[in-house]
């Protein structure tokens, strides 16, 4: 009844000059349309994803077949296979190395991140653009460039930086004790200082474009999920990541400029002992998890925000709790910050920072719990349309149970002495932060993908890549939970050194087939986002149905979003279902007096302001065409 | 060639997979399905998580019951029944919103399943409800926090004066093991002393504590007493992991940490217990150190009091296996040290 209320005023060209001078350069590659930069983020984390999966296949092929020749390998890694066809250690290293990089950083937050809040951020506030659309496209521009050096970083003869993507010192500040520390790890430092910039003008945009651009009654109480989380992401982002460019900074000066931030009484085999001392190791550690513990959620939030609006809209009920979702990501964003030094019970620091950090820690799971509640609540008496966004949405919530409870365990100092750095460890964040951010990034694009491209992604394939994925993922994931209690260590090449470790053989090389599965799976997407691309059925202008503002702009939305005025909000984004409408979903452009059925009390009451709004908006209105004639 | 066949092979999979793609998109433009709202694919879909969560959970059940011996690890510390006993605690309530949780999650696709004829309830809040799932999680998390930092406290707590202490420091790629000999005081230690060939931790000879401290190739602990482990790094930092001993601590360059607990099985009541004769309690690294970071293997020996004294006063300090080290130590020392010498020859 009322999606079209929007498309009243294009009769008058209301067009942007710019949008008809548009070459190839300005539209494609160095463009300031936050659509295509979201674009652009998203077919980069492809990219880097699908680097980041293919590094961790190759490492799950030395520790799923630990005696198996892999000199068909050789064309391809060279060196790093001896003459034997066994991978070399080192090299097993880097790849643990760079597939964490890859994916925590680049696909997981510029991926993730950078695609849906450049991309939604204006469409579903009603704004024209970004508040800046050059800083944007130097985010994306840095983020390119950072990816770039690690790239090249890959192909070094002494291999990229191989410390852990945590890169602690003094292994990541010494080249003579392990080769990655030498060149690649320069390079890992100069990549990740591109990239820390590259969010820093990203987020910064995203706060104030929330704040300043929002159209004519969206207020922050009518934002939709997803904005909150972007926004708080944003936040998040911008207090956290200068701190890592400061650990990064001393690193640089430990390695390079003979400071000793992080170096302390070190004596090297066969090279006799270093001059420095009175530097702290750990103090990297805290410079490192204050960005580290935080930016899990910078990969988390986007995605509960996506999966909050694919879940509800595709259940037909408002998202229930709204201020409840509001609150916990708040609460979240605070406590992400007071948490960090969880990751350290046994590093060394002080038991005392110790139980502090317990109490944080296990608070953080609150509102945390207080979601997955309210994800089963909106899912509860609802008319369930299972759409492959909403498919990854429910996997997205199902992995974030199972990684969430694994947390309870590893916040608990005294159970934490037992399971860190297990596969305990890798088993808990690769299903809360990983899959589950992934599977929010799968949701958003099967979501938006009309959006993004004016067409559809085809659902049956969306349904076998969400089932393929959603099963291959706890088939690899969920057996190491067992290896870690047993107290199998993270991050080893082989376990057949201890007796402790030299069973579950069986159960890594079944992990590595899931895994390899898995990873095949991922091509069934790739197809079709890029079939769909060009081939895929024309979408309609709402083809999920939706109340948000991102679907009253025209199927493929110029420079500007609009065509014609910026449509005004009237409600808040979750009017699904709503008793005495005759329709099942209410868009935020209709407004209250228009639909007197289906009006709750304090709505009613709601309709003289709104009245006075309008009155407003026609007085623009008239201006503005008299302005024409 | 067989390259070649197999190339073949999957171009000609993919040909099949393309052309049921094909036919199975033009069916469905032709039947019109595109346009609804739900298509019978929503019905499928909502089965698959009901089949998901039954045979999920039946896998579950029955691996984690047939492998219960080979992922739980024996216990081999005082301490370590604590922390175990936590973990098994935190493992039922979890557990138990695991379940519950996943049985709404998949069983709900399946009850609300899209119906034209049904509309969905406009539920919007309920505050009652928030106030009690923030309530309950936050109690039952809140004992859970208490129960371990009880136990947190008491692992961290000063080691006992009585206890043996064993100095450990890793290097690139293993483990140097120093006792402190019968005064049961660690001399003095430096880095820059370090000697590849008869130094390997830095020991400084002109503390006359270090005299009777000597270096052992496997961890010698008495049962039933506490231990302490005093441990170092000298290149980069490890990571010492006792897994038996529910025993975990960074070895850190320029700081050194410890960890103290108390073994109460020998290895041969491991062995018999076991029925593993070659059973052996093992250290690892658990922190990332380079290429032989899954090798630094050592060997815990826990042994009765009786034995471990024994064992002890058979040992041989640094200075007797090396009278080198002493040897430019000034007169005094150098006195004291030969008379230590002779003690033991």
């Amino acid at each position: 009844m009322a999606t079209a209320n929007v498309a009243s005023h294009s009769a008058h060209d209301h067009d942007h000059d710019h949008e008809h001078h548009e070459n190839f350069i300005t539209k494609y590659i160095f463009t300031l349309d936050h659509k295509m930069i979201g674009k652009q983020f998203l077919v980069t984390g492809i990219f880097w994803a699908l680097i980041g999966g293919f590094l961790s296949i190759l490492f799950r092929l030395q520790l799923g077949f630990p005696d198996m020749d892999m000199t068909f390998l050789k064309p391809l890694l060279g060196g790093w296979i001896d003459d034997g066809g066994k991978l070399d250690p080192n090299f097993y290293l880097a790849l643990v190395t760079m597939h964490g990089t890859i994916m925590v950083f680049f696909v997981l937050t510029a991926g993730l991140s950078g695609t849906f809040s450049n991309f939604l951020i204006p469409l579903q506030i009603g704004a024209r653009d970004m508040a800046s659309g050059f800083m944007n496209m130097l985010s994306y521009w840095f983020f390119f460039i950072s990816g770039v050096i690690m790239f090249i970083s890959l192909f070094l003869e002494n291999g990229p930086a191989g410390g852990g993507w945590v890169v602690y010192p003094p292994l990541s500040a010494l080249e003579q004790a392990i080769p990655g520390s030498g060149m690649g790890m320069t390079l890992w430092l100069i990549a990740m200082t591109f990239f820390i910039a590259s969010s820093l003008l990203g987020g910064i945009n995203y706060v104030s474009t929330v704040i300043n651009l929002r159209t004519k009654g969206m207020t922050f109480s009518r934002l939709p999920l997803t904005i909150w989380a972007f926004f708080l992401t944003a936040v998040i982002g911008i207090l956290s990541f200068p701190v890592l460019f400061a650990a990064a900074l001393l690193l640089v000066f430990d390695r390079s400029f003979g400071t000793s931030f992080y170096l302390s009484d070190i004596y090297i085999s066969g090279e006799g002992a270093l001059p420095n001392t009175g530097g702290s190791p750990v103090l990297y550690q805290h410079l490192f998890w204050f960005l580290g513990h935080p930016e899990v959620y910078i990969v988390l939030l986007p995605a509960l925000g996506i999966t909050s609006e694919v879940i509800a809209t595709n259940s037909r009920k408002p998202i229930f709790g709204y201020k409840a979702m509001i609150i916990s990501m708040l609460g979240i964003t605070i406590l992400s910050f007071v948490v960090w030094a969880h990751h350290m019970f046994v590093s060394g620091m002080n038991p005392f920072l110790g139980s502090i950090f317990m109490f944080l820690t296990l608070i953080i799971a609150i509102p945390s719990a207080v979601k997955v509640f309210n994800y089963l609540t909106t899912l509860w008496r609802g008319n369930l349309i299972f759409t492959p966004g909403m498919l990854f949405s429910i996997g997205l919530v199902s992995f974030f149970i199972s990684g969430g409870l694994t947390g309870i365990f590893l916040g608990n100092s005294a159970i934490d002495i037992q399971l860190h750095d297990t596969y305990f460890v890798v088993a808990h964040f690769h299903l809360v932060m990983g899959s589950a951010s992934f599977f929010g990034l799968m949701a958003g694009v099967y979501h938006w993908f009309p959006k993004m491209f004016g067409r559809m992604m085809d659902a049956r394939l969306g349904y076998i890549h969400f089932w393929l994925t959603f099963v291959g993922v706890y088939l690899v994931f969920f057996p190491m939970h067992y290896i870690g209690i047993a107290g199998f260590p993270r991050r080893y090449y082989s376990f057949t050194t201890y007796d402790f470790s030299s069973m579950y053989t069986d159960l890594n090389m079944f992990v590595s087939v899931a895994a390899i599965i898995t990873f095949a799976a991922q091509f069934i997407f790739l197809f079709n986002f890029f079939y769909s691309m060009y081939r895929g059925r024309k979408a309609s202008a709402n083809p999920w149905r939706s109340t948000t503002l991102e679907w009253t702009t025209p199927i493929n939305p110029g420079h500007g979003n609009w065509p014609g005025e910026i449509p005004s909000v009237y409600r808040w984004p979750y009017d699904y279902s709503k008793p005495g409408a005759s329709e099942d979903f209410i868009p935020q452009t209709v407004p209250l007096s228009a639909t007197p059925e289906s009006n709750l009390p304090h709505e009613q009451e709601m309709v003289k302001l709104e009245k006075e709004i309008i009155a407003e908006e026609d007085v623009v209105l008239v201006a503005n065409e008299s302005k024409e004639s | 060639m067989y390259g070649f066949l197999i190339a073949v092979g999957i171009l000609f999979l993919l040909s099949i997979i393309w052309m049921v793609y094909r036919i199975q998109t033009l069916v469905s433009v032709v039947k019109g399905s595109d346009k609804k709202i739900a298509s019978s694919s929503n019905k499928v879909n909502a089965m698959l998580f009901v089949v998901f969560l039954l045979a999920g959970g039946a896998l579950m059940f029955w691996y984690s019951i047939k492998e219960f011996d080979n992922y739980t690890l024996p216990l081999a510390s005082e301490h370590g029944a604590v922390t175990d006993n936590l973990f098994w605690i935190t493992m039922a309530v979890t557990g138990v919103v695991f379940i519950i949780t996943h049985i709404l999650l998949f069983w709900f696709p399946y009850k609300y399943q899209y119906n034209e004829k049904r509309k969905a309830t406009f539920y919007p809040d309920n505050n009652k409800l928030e106030v009690i799932w923030t309530i309950v999680p936050a109690v039952v998390l809140a004992l859970l926090v208490i129960g371990g930092w009880k136990a947190w406290s008491d692992i961290t707590a000063p080691a006992p004066e009585n206890s043996h202490v064993v100095e450990i420091l890793g290097y690139q790629f293993a483990w140097e093991v120093r006792y402190p000999g019968m005064d049961n005081v660690l001399g003095n230690y430096d880095y820059r002393l370090i000697n590849e060939v008869n130094n390997q931790s830095g020991v400084d000879f002109t503390d006359k504590n270090s005299f009777d401290d000597f270096s052992s190739p496997v961890i010698y602990v008495p049962k039933g007493e506490p231990v302490l482990f005093k441990i170092r790094a000298r290149d980069v930092l490890h990571s010492v992991f006792a897994p038996h001993m529910r025993l975990k601590m960074d070895a850190v360059p320029g700081m050194p940490t410890r960890f103290w607990f108390t073994p109460t099985k020998t290895t041969e009541e491991m062995r018999a217990e076991l029925g593993n004769d070659e059973f052996e309690y093992e250290l690892a690294c658990t922190e990332i150190c380079g290429r032989g970071h899954f090798s630094m293997k050592k060997i815990i020996k826990v042994v009765t009091p009786e034995e471990f004294n024994k064992w002890k006063s058979e040992q041989k300090p640094y200075i007797v296996n090396n009278p080198a080290l002493v040897e430019n130590l000034s007169v005094e020392l150098k006195e004291l040290a030969d008379i230590t010498i002779s003690e033991y020859k």
